[in-house]
């Protein structure tokens, strides 16, 4: 059963001079409880790929679909229910003035759930975080602790597929550790689907099964980890981007 | 022997508040000579702050205090802020961490380029345009009319950074304190980057400063390296030993990282001793 697929999606931004392909031609799936990674360097357009999935860049052509559900330009509420996604930078993606019981409380209230209550303690343990944390505003938590609360936030409507976009590249690496062990011990609990952007081959392979890399807004190529772990990819720029990250 | 570059003995930064005295750095010293000094540790443990005191860009109510900061045998803590302004930029450079913060966002990237060039030189303005785009192309960005055009907010990360190294490399000056210069870059952008930064320190003569946490790149990149935990040095190595560190700190950041070539089920996650910061600081000076 295939949680995802992407069939020749383009994206592009501005017009005249000034347009800009960002994606071009992406065609990928995603199997349903799989963790699937994309790599490639800034401006490759694998952040792009979550954004045109999410609704966040209005300009694509090409076909998505989630769980069967073909998207149209206009996603209907259930879309949300199924997607959500983390932001790379927890220092951006957090509103300043909100409590972390606002911003729980608020997207359990935009899905209709009514124990909101109960609801946001219990998302705030899932995350290992605890209730002491439900009355602070972002100012008063670490980075590794704002990223928390923003998976806490992309799990509050009980998604299946959840769209990380370099989740840990504001964090430190001893952070880092804490997170990616966390999203691994989520996807087993709940038997989520990840798309995982990192421009960290080693985090990606140690987070995902399969990977595609991105190249100037094209897939170049889409492997296993373990061909990865083996130096076994064929296309020349994977291989470059291998060797640059050993 | 001859004389290092900047010579930094006991330096304090303090913040007062309402709790007392917090101090960020504590007493650090070290030397840089036309070398690669890598400065890592996590958020927080004074690596960014060094690197402003050196410079002087600790606001009040935040205190720099130092037995001495000398660049090229001139006390730095001595200048007046007037002084100060000739030594920033022309002769110690800085590249923040953020681009987003860094750049103004409501003028094009050519103007802020072409501005910071012709403030310490007087040319033209179409000869700052020619040494604009050289300059982008020499930090690897392809199409830089399009760029020269463009406001910050169009811009990736990781271009916004290497237009902020540019900007930072056009005056020439003899150190350059690079903080997380890279950490928002991809692993191939961040090889040309340092390549260029190398090629710089090399040709020119250059002293370099580079402050980051990613271990791993310090240890391929830099000459020496200190390690930074809760405003002390903990420990100094040269960078090519520095996965034989002795300090459970940094054997601690070691093992956090994921490894291509070894997976493992769960990363280890760092326990800190609060030993680690109450030793006094380690000397990096040579």
């Amino acid at each position: 059963m295939k949680m995802l697929e992407v069939n020749d999606l383009n994206v592009w931004f501005g017009m005249g001079r000034d347009r800009v392909d960002a994606v071009l031609g992406a065609t990928f799936n995603v199997e349903k409880a799989e963790s699937f990674g994309l790599v490639g360097e800034s401006g490759s357009g694998k952040s792009t790929i979550l954004r045109a999935l999410t609704g966040l860049a209005p300009h694509w052509s090409g076909s998505l679909s989630v769980d069967g559900h073909p998207i149209g330009k206009k996603r209907p509420k259930s879309f949300f229910k199924t997607v959500q996604m983390v932001f790379q930078d927890p220092y951006a993606s957090l509103h300043p003035r909100h409590s972390v019981d606002q911003v729980l409380g608020e997207t359990l209230q935009l899905h209709g759930f009514s124990d909101i209550d109960n609801r946001v303690v219990k998302l705030l343990d899932d995350v290992g975080l605890g209730q002491k944390f439900r009355f602070r505003y972002p100012h008063q938590l670490s980075g590794g602790q704002r990223q928390r609360v923003a998976i806490a936030r992309a799990l509050a409507p009980e998604p299946e597929l959840l769209l990380l976009d370099e989740p840990t590249s504001a964090l430190d690496v001893s952070v880092q550790a804490e997170i990616l062990n966390l999203l691994a011990d989520l996807r087993e609990d709940r038997g989520l689907t990840y798309l995982m952007v990192s421009h960290d081959l080693s985090v990606v392979s140690h987070m995902c099964d399969r990977l595609a890399v991105m190249k100037d807004g094209a897939l170049v190529e889409v492997l296993d980890v373990d061909a990865l772990r083996h130096m076994k990819a064929s296309h020349p720029y994977s291989q470059q981007l291998l060797n640059a990250s050993i | 022997m001859m004389e290092p570059l900047l010579d930094v003995e006991n330096l304090w930064v303090k913040f007062p508040s309402r709790h007392g005295v917090f101090d960020a750095v504590r007493g650090v010293s070290f030397t840089l000579g036309r070398e690669r000094l890598g400065i890592v540790g996590e958020s927080g443990s004074g690596k960014s702050m060094t690197g402003r005191a050196i410079l002087r860009l600790i606001r009040s109510p935040g205190i720099v205090e130092a037995d001495h900061i000398r660049l090229e045998g001139v006390d730095l803590l001595k200048k007046t802020e007037k002084e100060m302004r000739a030594v920033r930029g022309q002769r110690i450079s800085m590249v923040m961490q953020d681009p987003k913060f860094s750049l103004n966002p409501v003028l094009t990237i050519g103007d802020q380029i072409m501005e910071s060039y012709r403030l310490h030189n007087s040319v033209t303005k179409k000869a700052a345009y020619k040494k604009s785009i050289e300059m982008l192309v020499a930090v690897s960005i392809r199409d830089p009319d399009r760029v020269m055009r463009a406001y910050p907010h169009e811009m990736s990360g990781g271009m916004g950074q290497r237009i902020m190294i540019a900007m930072m490399l056009i005056p020439n000056p003899e150190i350059l304190i690079a903080d997380e210069p890279t950490s928002a870059l991809d692993v191939s952008v961040q090889r040309q980057v340092l390549d260029i930064m190398d090629k710089l320190v090399k040709e020119r003569g250059m002293g370099l400063i580079f402050i980051s946490h990613d271990l791993n790149l310090v240890a391929d990149f830099c000459d020496r390296v200190l390690i930074m935990y809760a405003g002390r040095v903990v420990e100094v190595c040269d960078a090519d030993k520095l996965h034989e560190a002795k300090h459970p700190y940094t054997r601690g950041l070691l093992n956090s990282l994921p490894r291509l070539d070894a997976p493992r089920d769960r990363l280890d996650v760092l326990e800190r001793d609060p030993e680690w910061s109450r030793a006094s600081s380690v000397s990096g000076r040579i």
